[in-house]
């Protein structure tokens, strides 16, 4: 197989590109910022990406999908992140549809899927507890009751916490935080008395959520997979996880590159364009050339998931370590080239760097999953 | 079953070839051709070729027989006549199967490329086949002591007398001088045009009165690049190469093909390398639980392999959404670039891993795998100046790809 894009794929990315430019530029994002919208994204925008059938690329035509794959769900997703656009694609159409497929029995994917498909049911991740990303970092307490489970925690920095109408819980009946074993997931519908879902407003101007569990009874058919056996399913979930939102990531570092190189070119000063300066002109290289190793290192990581390979957890790891380099550099390297205007709010280019730095943590920071990449490679 | 949207064009057919080439290659390759190379049995060919292990010889005959040498070349000049995806997937199966390459040569990856493009029939047919059969080493005569990065500020005269050139002048690095057969060299021809206008491409024997190459001591104490001296030496005019004064087209063309080349060598290098990274780190800081014991090379390790998995990638995608017409183009200063600043990343982390052990010059104290790394260390600091520097290649970039302004 090649790591090129077929005609098919490169239509959707066209599509999707031209989508996102013109009914989500980036002040579409900043008008939300400035309504102080609740929600934090646009459910007619989300009505339109459904009639698009993107929240069902992973689901089969059975249930209302078009099974148009990982790949062609991350070049929508990379599209997205060209523009900023706010969008539960990756919390619904990635995520809860991969949970769904990865540990659903038969009756939850056929009571969520159609749903999730029409773009009717949206669905949040609620896994981190600390500060960063640590999947095994759980305190979140599940007990068994006469008709279920009881759940009692808090989770925090929830991506589409606040719009969510189920949750995908983590917690573990015995054990210490920190213990892989013992965890296990819950499909929890966010209306569940118990659970209080308290907005934060974040430095990117999305949606994330603190979630309290208090008290909160389920029946049996909550349980997402196994009992105390979720790291088999949450671990290729968030494999899946990692490549989507470094697919998002490529996009807004190319856009910030694209923007930059064309402020290089634009803006005079000593009487010449700046970029002709050579001390501007490396650096714009070395950007260059972090974005094409992270566009290489996404699509690796996409063939190997979509091919079940061995090497699907190192190549995600690899692409999320990737792509948290690669905005780091280009967002910072955004403003300064930029200069003064860089600093303002008028200016667009900062709401990349707040994105940026939003992503870099979510799901795992650089040094995370370089510790992840050493310990699957065995030193 | 989901469907994928990377490319899948001519599966069956390159299917059928990989499954012929795998048992062709089992078939044929000396089990001895299976392991790793030593430095001394690198095939480079030439007239005064040696071959340590008959296998090797052996080895070379038979692939020089199939064409798979040069396995992209037309099959009239001793090439396999294969397509770039067939060629593609036959390099895969070798380094599958850990095949050597049987030939290593500037003839194969940076002569033969362009005769194929701007030489005569002629002179294809007399230069070709015997870079394919490996019968003659031909070395580069691009630097001068005045005209490093500014390559087009080179002096080395060439003056027409009768159907001849007269040749004066003095090249620097040319690798591997002293054991070349041919030389391809940049000469001046019109001293009173406009630096890039006055260039032609030559073909010289280095046989030839008034030739001399003097190896050079570099900090490695390898001798790998010499000074080349040409004093009255006569070439026929025949060996011009294109439209006199037009060589400076040819010459950057060259260097596409070397850029690509030098893009591969840290592979070459690392599949000659007795020791991986990770157990030099493990054995030079130790183990706590397995992992290696100090975090910040554990992390700095893993960043390197990082970045060297997206290289390949990155390698792997350029290759398959390349043009049709199979030249390198501006992509190949991105991957030159690449490629060796993480091989001196690379060698830079062996070093810092074995600590005192890689501090070992020669004799007791230090075993031939410590001593070859430290001077591999050394070697690696000209990866980013050969073949034009990282900085050329930036310029390149920011040139030709990016489109910034002179």
């Amino acid at each position: 197989m090649a790591l090129a894009l077929s005609s098919e794929a490169r239509l959707i990315r066209d599509q999707a590109q031209a989508f996102f430019a013109e009914r989500s530029p980036v002040r579409a994002l900043r008008q939300l910022r400035d309504s102080s919208d609740a929600s934090g994204f646009s459910r007619p925008l989300w009505q339109e990406m459904t009639e698009l059938g993107w929240p069902g690329f992973l689901v089969s035509e059975v249930h209302g999908g078009s099974e148009f794959g990982l790949l062609g769900l991350c070049l929508v997703l990379e599209a997205a992140g060209r523009t900023l656009a706010p969008t539960p694609l990756l919390s619904t159409a990635l995520i809860g549809a991969s949970a769904l497929l990865l540990g659903g029995s038969a009756a939850q994917r056929q009571e969520h899927l159609s749903a999730l498909a029409a773009g009717e049911r949206l669905f949040a991740l609620a896994m981190e507890e600390g500060a960063h990303h640590a999947p095994s970092h759980v305190q979140t307490r599940a007990e068994r009751t006469d008709r279920g489970w009881r759940l009692n925690g808090e989770k925090r920095f929830v991506p589409d916490g606040g719009l969510a109408d189920m949750l995908i819980v983590t917690a573990r009946t015995v054990g210490e935080a920190g213990n892989a074993d013992n965890i296990s997931l819950f499909l929890v519908p966010a209306a569940t008395p118990g659970v209080t879902v308290s907005r934060r407003v974040m430095v990117d101007s999305r949606n994330a959520a603190a979630i309290r569990l208090d008290a909160v009874e389920l029946g049996e058919d909550a349980l997402l997979g196994e009992a105390d056996a979720g790291m088999a399913v949450l671990e290729p979930l968030l494999d899946r996880a990692y490549v989507g939102l470094a697919a998002e990531m490529l996009g807004l570092a190319g856009e910030a590159f694209d923007r930059t190189l064309q402020y290089l070119k634009d803006r005079r000063q000593f009487g010449v364009p700046i970029g002709s300066f050579q001390a501007l002109k490396h650096r714009a290289g070395l950007m260059f050339c972090e974005l094409e190793l992270l566009r290489s290192a996404v699509l690796g990581a996409l063939e190997a998931l979509e091919a079940g390979a061995p090497e699907a957890a190192l190549l995600s790891s690899a692409a999320k370590a990737k792509a948290c380099d690669a905005v780091w550099l280009i967002g910072n390297e955004a403003i300064q080239m930029h200069g003064g205007i860089g600093m303002t709010d008028e200016h667009e280019i900062g709401f990349f760097l707040k994105r940026a730095r939003v992503a870099q943590q979510t799901f795992g920071d650089g040094p995370f999953h370089r510790d992840r990449y050493a310990s699957l490679m065995g030193y | 079953m989901q469907r994928t949207f990377l490319k899948e064009e001519h599966v069956t057919s390159l299917d059928a070839f990989r499954t012929e080439s795998r048992q062709w290659l089992l078939a044929n390759c000396p089990a001895s051709m299976r392991t790793p190379m030593p430095d001394d049995e690198v095939p480079w060919g030439g007239r005064r070729a040696e071959f340590r292990n008959p296998d090797a010889k052996l080895w070379l005959d038979r692939m020089v027989e199939r064409g798979w040498t040069a396995p992209s070349w037309p099959r009239e000049y001793g090439g396999g006549g294969l397509s770039t995806e067939q060629a593609q997937v036959l390099a895969e199966e070798m380094r599958a199967l850990g095949c050597r390459a049987p030939l290593f040569s500037f003839g194969l990856t940076m002569l033969g490329p362009v005769l194929l493009e701007f030489g005569n029939e002629a002179q294809r047919r007399e230069h070709l086949p015997r870079i394919v059969r490996g019968e003659i080493r031909w070395c580069q005569g691009y630097s001068e002591p005045g005209a490093g990065s500014d390559l087009a500020s080179l002096s080395t005269r060439a003056v027409p007398e009768g159907e001849d050139f007269i040749i004066n002048g003095h090249k620097i690095w040319t690798s591997y001088a002293h054991y070349a057969d041919w030389i391809f060299c940049l000469v001046r021809t019109d001293p009173t045009a406009k630096k890039h206008e006055g260039i032609s491409f030559v073909l010289i024997d280095m046989a030839s009165p008034g030739v001399r190459a003097q190896p050079i001591r570099l900090i490695s104490g390898y001798s790998v690049f010499c000074e080349t001296f040409f004093e009255d030496v006569r070439v026929p005019q025949a060996n011009l190469v294109g439209e006199p004064n037009k060589g400076w087209t040819i010459a950057k063309r060259l260097l596409e093909h070397e850029r690509k080349s030098l893009a591969s060598f840290s592979d070459r290098h690392r599949e000659r390398s007795a020791r991986s990274l990770r157990e030099v780190a493990l054995q030079g800081v130790g183990a706590v639980d397995g992992r290696i014991a100090d975090p910040v090379l554990r992390d700095r390790i893993a960043a390197y392999e990082i970045d060297d998995t997206a290289f390949q990638l990155t390698r792997r995608r350029l290759a398959d959404e390349a043009s049709a017409d199979g030249r390198p183009g501006p992509a190949s200063a991105l991957m030159k670039l690449c490629a060796t600043e993480l091989n001196k990343r690379r060698m830079e982390l062996m070093v810092a891993s074995a600590g005192t052990q890689a501090l070992g010059w020669e004799g007791e104290g230090f075993n031939p795998d410590e001593i070859r790394e430290t001077r591999e260390w050394l070697r690696s600091k000209a990866n980013s100046i050969e073949g034009g520097t990282s900085e050329i290649q930036l310029n390149i970039i920011a040139k030709r790809v990016l489109g910034l302004p002179d």
